[in-house]
């Protein structure tokens, strides 16, 4: 008998799945996890047991003898025929990581049974996100996306280039005084210097959303993109973003996309598209996936653990001796961070 | 995992079966789980049930009623479902402190015997006689062989599969096609189901579903969907479906429109006249096209109509084919090569637009790779 771990143990992993806008990402959970257990329950049902019953057999015609005659017959039990039992496995555990609002798109990472763990920490770890934010100026509406109520149209002819990315610094300035006062360091350190100068600073508790970078990447008016990475975000906030940019501007924007990118070590390139969601494509994704982290637990543990150890160690010591420093847990979210670093420096670019 | 409602009686059930078993069998034996077990060993078992049974006078002979089950278990407030394969009764009921249970069985052998008037008493009884109530007391093969040991099917259950192998119904619905295991899911269906009886409730209305064109295939699967079919007066389905036949609908036509939405025969005629109505008016069609529509949308008929106004409002189709056809379009606009119009070059069909597989169209209608497909894709 092929108990249930075994069975479900080749689709437990992580994934990412791009999901298309206008759907709720609780549907794109639910319709991955109707195929996994159409395939999971694919095996042909046992037939139903069988049980030895007594029947009388019609007594013949011999008057004298009263002797009766039973045959042993074998009947199948009914309550084991898979009619009455139906599929074996009705549920499987499928997580969502950072969740997506129904009218973004972008990568949505998934994990399905044991690999839920693994997502619980994912998910609390301090990775970022990239989001591309596409915008168009001349109106403003009451949630900030093409579709809502327009409250109000403006021009923007004065609107240059130059003027842009000044309001985007001003923006990512206060972003940045954000972080340093959220991540608990001393910002007249040298220490604290030297991680804020690599990147590695993060929010230790509870935070507002932080932009670590915000940029233009297209510019064409009306029509404009900002790539962010964020930590702690709401798509609805980065809507706003745009609406705010917009006011910035003494004109109004509208933001008519945003787009995840990357979640953490998950970018576009691993992310499965809808005709990819069946259970054989996510058992491949997954096995990629093993051999990936069992890569960078290798590289880490080799090569970079002498260089990553120590920044990392002044940064727990650096937090003021009166709050203590929600420590960065365990080598797990060491990796994840220094390989999303690394992801960041190499998003493939569309 | 079945996810329906555990009954809290579960463990009462637990500890009826094993007081009541103890009682009327041998403990080791249970008669539906020893599959083989020889014939000396149920003739001991039956032994011991015939001698408790026989302190009530009826049961002289040897052979148990199905009617006289019921009115001596009816003393208790609590009610088996007896063996006898031809009736199956309650599938919940109260549960009882199982001491007092214990006390049943042996008060029901007294009780009728006291509560029978005098004149109704039959002359084999004899007051002063005390019934032999020794286990070793023989019997020939024949009186153990018509005796039927009561199998104690549980009173309250959470899965059908307890009363499957002893109910006809249950049987000849399996023998049917009918999937009792999503009926299982449904709240209530279970117990109507048990409480069936396959001649006198079910029969007619199988026959009545063949009268009006429906292949035994078929059978199974309208109904489970709609179990409710096998408890709706025949003569209310047989008005129904001649106010059909009264409006021009082939017998053919009946028959397929009840095996696609096997809800239909459920709703009552007024019901059905305000459908067709409301379809006829508002689309405006005369009645053979409307007569079309329903037979090949026949849950037009079943579904609210509120839905349908809105989508009369807004004529779009929400579901997975949108969004394929949407990026499929996008797509081809992005390429250049969104070519609609029968009279330019380059036309693709709608039919090549949607119908067609992934491959064959990222190759023959986008002239590109799936690869590429993928990566517009992530580009939305």
């Amino acid at each position: 008998m092929v108990t249930p771990a075994r069975v479900f143990r080749k689709f437990e992993g992580l994934f990412a799945v791009y999901k298309p806008s206008g759907i709720h990402w609780k549907l794109v959970r639910d319709n991955i996890e109707a195929n996994l257990l159409k395939e999971i329950n694919a095996a042909p049902p046992p037939a139903p047991k069988l049980e030895v019953r007594f029947q009388a057999l019609p007594s013949r015609e011999s008057g004298t003898s009263k002797a009766l005659t039973m045959a042993a017959i074998q009947f199948p039990v009914l309550a084991t025929s898979p009619q009455v039992r139906g599929p074996r496995y009705r549920t499987l555990k499928v997580g969502v990581g950072h969740r997506l609002d129904a009218f973004s798109s972008g990568v949505l990472v998934l994990g399905v049974g044991q690999a839920n763990k693994a997502l619980a920490e994912f998910y609390s770890s301090a990775v970022t996100r990239d989001y591309t934010l596409e915008g168009e100026f001349g109106m403003a509406t009451d949630d900030f996306s093409a579709t809502g109520r327009i409250i109000e149209r403006t021009t923007f002819e004065h609107i240059t280039l130059v003027k842009l990315e000044k309001i985007l610094a001003m923006i990512q300035g206060g972003h940045q005084k954000a972080l340093i006062t959220y991540s608990g360091v001393d910002l007249q350190s040298q220490e604290a210097y030297e991680l804020a100068a690599q990147g590695i600073l993060h929010p230790q508790s509870k935070s507002p959303p932080i932009l670590k970078g915000l940029r233009c990447i297209h510019f064409k008016p009306p029509h404009f993109t900002l790539e962010a990475q964020c930590v702690n975000e709401t798509q609805h906030y980065l809507r706003k973003l745009v609406h705010e940019v917009g006011l910035e501007l003494r004109s109004t924007a509208v933001c008519t996309g945003v787009r995840r990118t990357r979640d953490g070590l998950f970018g576009l390139q691993e992310a499965l598209t809808r005709q990819h969601w069946t259970a054989s494509d996510i058992q491949r994704t997954i096995k990629v996936h093993h051999s990936m982290l069992k890569d960078l637990k290798k590289a880490g543990n080799s090569g970079h653990a002498e260089e990553d150890a120590q920044p990392e160690q002044h940064y727990q010591q650096t937090g003021t001796g009166e709050h203590s420093t929600a420590s960065i847990t365990g080598t797990g979210s060491k990796q994840l961070h220094s390989a999303a670093k690394e992801a960041a420096e190499n998003t493939p670019s569309l | 995992m079945f996810s329906t409602n555990m009954h809290v009686g579960q463990r009462c059930v637990r500890l009826l079966r094993g007081r009541i078993m103890s009682i009327i069998t041998h403990p080791s034996t249970d008669c539906t789980a020893a599959p083989q077990q020889p014939l000396g060993g149920h003739t001991t078992t039956v032994k011991r049930m015939h001698s408790i049974l026989a302190q009530h006078p009826v049961l002289h002979s040897g052979h148990i009623s199905s009617q006289t089950t019921e009115g001596r278990l009816g003393v208790g407030g609590l009610r088996y479902c007896s063996v006898t394969q031809h009736r199956c009764q309650v599938k919940q009921s109260d549960c009882e402190e199982p001491e007092a249970k214990n006390v049943i069985i042996y008060e029901q052998a007294q009780a009728p015997s006291r509560k029978l008037p005098l004149t109704e008493m039959p002359a084999v009884i004899d007051l002063e006689d005390v019934p032999s109530l020794s286990a070793l007391e023989e019997i020939s093969d024949e009186e153990a062989i018509q005796i039927l040991v009561p199998q104690a099917l549980p009173p309250i259950s959470f899965s059908l599969r307890d009363y499957v192998d002893q109910s006809e119904t249950l049987t000849k619905l399996l023998q049917l096609g009918v999937d009792l295991w999503k009926l299982d899911q449904r709240r209530n269906v279970g117990s109507m189901l048990v409480r069936l009886d396959f001649q006198s409730d079910v029969a007619p209305r199988l026959l009545f579903l063949k009268d009006l064109g429906l292949q035994d295939g078929q059978l199974g699967s309208v109904i489970t969907t709609n179990p409710f079919i096998l408890t709706e007066s025949l003569d209310k389905l047989k008005a129904r479906v001649s106010y059909l036949k009264s409006k021009k609908f082939s017998t053919e036509s009946i028959a397929s429109m009840v095996c696609k939405a096997p809800y239909l025969l459920n709703f009552n005629v007024k019901r059905l006249d305000n459908r067709l109505g409301f379809y006829q008016d508002i689309l405006g069609l005369n009645p053979g096209k409307t007569r079309d529509i329903i037979t090949r949308l026949p849950r037009l008929l079943c579904r609210s109509l509120e839905p349908v106004k809105e989508i009369l409002k807004f004529p779009q189709v929400l579901n997975s084919q949108f969004l394929r056809i949407k990026e499929r379009h996008l797509f081809l606009k992005y390429l250049g090569r969104a070519q609609y119009d029968p009279a330019e070059p380059n036309y693709v069909s709608l039919e090549r637009l949607v119908a067609v597989p992934n491959d064959v169209f990222c190759v023959s209608v986008a002239l590109a790779t799936e690869e590429d497909f993928e990566r517009f894709q992530k580009t939305l």
